[in-house]
């Protein structure tokens, strides 16, 4: 009774998962969505506390322990899932994402120890008679169970590293052969631990281990600040497969239905991701990108020109006497926290008549959606937000575009030098417009590490400053004219 | 080569699980305006802590004198919990703003 009654609490968890994700496509029913996962979440962990029999029947204990961990989990993952910024959310969705992977990978290594125990007794006999199938289909599962979700731990750890700043971009001559040949040993690792069962097992499977964790690392390092949402979509897709594996191990169709459904879905995202930078999941994979670009940003510097500056009083008479102004915000807005500033702008220019609007490139900020979210917080009115194709068909008839620390998104490079890393990706295309001014810190290149031309195009004014401190004094001037 | 096809007879479940809920997972996302991503991402990622349930099962396990697996369980139960609970309230949070900005233009 208690068992069959888990067995149908897990097909509601299941059946809640996938509704769950299929409300998270459409705005209205999104965060009804999200609650229904969350319920049937509910519902599968009280279940399997309460209700689960191993094999032999027998019920779960340390309930002290368990409860315990769900308390410290709870009150760790709720504090800071709500005092995180709105601009450091694709790191801690990073972070959190780690914890799945070291979960899935703590898993494996409890589990190998209990096996580890049968294979020092039986060994011998189960290679003799040839019985030792459905041994290696256990190993199989817990050292893929164990790779993927030290990868993936690394990994976030060092993607949640990147995008707060504290680790930079590292890359040495030969990474990717060398991050080849230590996947390469990895799985040849695993391979013989799995194929020949040898006696030093649990040396080989540490070995793996580390070696995984270590490939995580290296995996991400030398990856550009630009290609983090793959990464992080990617590595998300790749826990997903993690706990799927958990769900082999323990014929548990609800992790199973959990793991492969997200590793499904963080894949087809991430393949969608580089479609938008009109690149290969392979180009990403190899980390190519941030170590690549740096030479060529050296190259392009010397042919650069003389950029022309442009100071908050003029910027504010030309955005006051437009007619029609587009904003395109980049990782610079959410560094700043210039969101409510840039509202705030919005409806001022607004009420004197001008047409505002916001081209939101898909890839601008550190995430898909990054950007939207971010004016979401401040109420900005979703008619207000285009996506790239129709601002592009805007921009001729624009008179001013301000570029909100927004760089490789409407990088010029991208249309004509072939040369350049992110030549194909689709860009804003703000040159159509009258004016152009954008709003950075400096001159320095932007994530991709690439120099931008746009810069240097006689219709372009930087405006220097903190972006948040130029909006409120842009404001400020504007009221006063 | 006859120890794979008894492999597969014996998971024939699980198989079909895997081959369908991959085109589920794909059909679901296919259909995904980009503006959404981060919030879907974000709730994909806490659906994967669905891995916290072989955490309570290792940790319900463990007997008593087996402090590795006790500690292990113990730390994984933690980063599971951290990894669903975090996960729901950040996908609730990005949320919320959705809500608040479609209801702005009906105030107007």
């Amino acid at each position: 009774m208690e068992i069959s009654l888990l067995t149908l609490l897990y097909i509601i968890a299941s059946v809640t998962f996938i509704i769950g994700l299929k409300m998270l496509s459409h705005p209205d029913s999104a965060r009804k969505g999200n609650l229904i996962a969350a319920g049937g979440m509910t519902l599968a962990i009280f279940g399997t506390i309460f209700l689960y029999r191993d094999e032999a029947g027998n019920k779960l204990h340390n309930y002290a322990w368990i409860f315990g961990g769900i308390v410290i989990g709870c009150i760790i993952g709720t504090l800071s899932a709500k005092k995180v910024k709105m601009t450091a959310m694709p790191e801690m969705v990073s972070l959190f994402n780690g914890m799945g992977g070291a979960c899935a990978a703590l898993i494996s290594l409890v589990e190998f120890n209990h096996l580890q125990h049968t294979l020092e007794n039986s060994r011998i006999e189960l290679l003799m008679m040839d019985a030792a199938g459905p041994v290696q289909a256990t190993l199989l599962v817990i050292m893929a169970g164990l790779i993927i979700g030290s990868v993936s731990f690394a990994g976030s750890v060092i993607a949640w590293g990147k995008l707060n700043g504290k680790i930079k971009d590292f890359s040495f001559n030969g990474q990717h052969i060398f991050n080849i040949v230590l996947l390469l040993v990895i799985v040849g690792l695993a391979a013989y631990i799995i194929g020949w069962l040898p006696e030093n097992a649990s040396l080989i499977f540490y070995a793996a281990f580390v070696l995984s964790l270590l490939y995580g690392v290296f995996f991400v390092l030398p990856i550009g600040g630009a290609d983090m949402p793959v990464v992080i979509s990617l590595l998300n897709s790749f826990t997903g497969v993690a706990a799927a594996c958990g769900g082999f191990l323990y014929g548990n169709k609800v992790m199973l239905t959990g793991g492969i459904l997200v590793g499904a879905a963080g894949t087809l995202l991430t393949i969608l991701m580089c479609k938008a930078m009109n690149r290969s999941l392979a180009n990403v994979l190899i980390g190519s990108f941030g170590g690549g670009a740096k030479g060529i940003a050296g190259d392009t510097n010397k042919e650069a020109g003389h950029h022309k500056e442009i100071n908050i009083m003029d910027t504010a008479v030309v955005m006051a006497y437009a007619n029609k102004v587009i904003i395109v915000p980049g990782y610079g807005l959410a560094v700043a926290q210039a969101q409510h500033a840039c509202h705030e702008l919005e409806k001022l220019l607004n009420e004197r008549g001008v047409e505002v609007k916001y081209a939101i490139h898909p890839v601008a900020g550190r995430m898909p959606g990054h950007m939207n979210v971010l004016l979401a917080e401040a109420d900005v009115s979703y008619e207000k937000l285009e996506e790239m194709e129709q601002a592009n068909e805007e921009f001729p008839t624009t008179d001013v575009v301000l570029i909100l620390g927004a760089n490789d998104v409407v990088n010029p490079a991208a249309k004509t030098d072939p040369s350049s890393p992110i030549y194909g990706m689709p860009i804003l295309d703000v040159e159509l417009a009258k004016t152009i001014i954008v709003n950075k810190r400096s001159m320095k290149p932007g994530y991709a590490g690439i120099e931008n031309d746009l810069f240097y195009r006689p219709k372009t004014s930087m405006l220097f400053g903190d972006a948040k401190k130029v909006l409120q004094d842009l404001i400020a001037e504007i009221k006063s004219i | 080569m006859e120890s794979i096809l008894n492999w597969i007879s014996g998971n024939e479940q699980i198989i079909y699980i895997v081959i369908l809920m991959v085109f589920v997972g794909i059909e679901i996302i296919g259909r995904v305006p980009s503006v959404l991503h981060t919030p879907l991402m974000s709730g994909a990622n806490a659906i994967h802590g669905v891995v916290i349930i072989g955490a309570i099962i290792v940790m319900g396990k463990a007997e008593s004198d087996n402090y590795l697996a006790l500690i292990l369980g113990f730390l994984a139960v933690i980063l599971g919990t951290i990894n669903v609970v975090g996960g729901f309230v950040v996908t609730d949070r990005m949320l919320e703003m959705f809500k608040s900005k479609k209801k702005a233009p009906k105030n107007k």
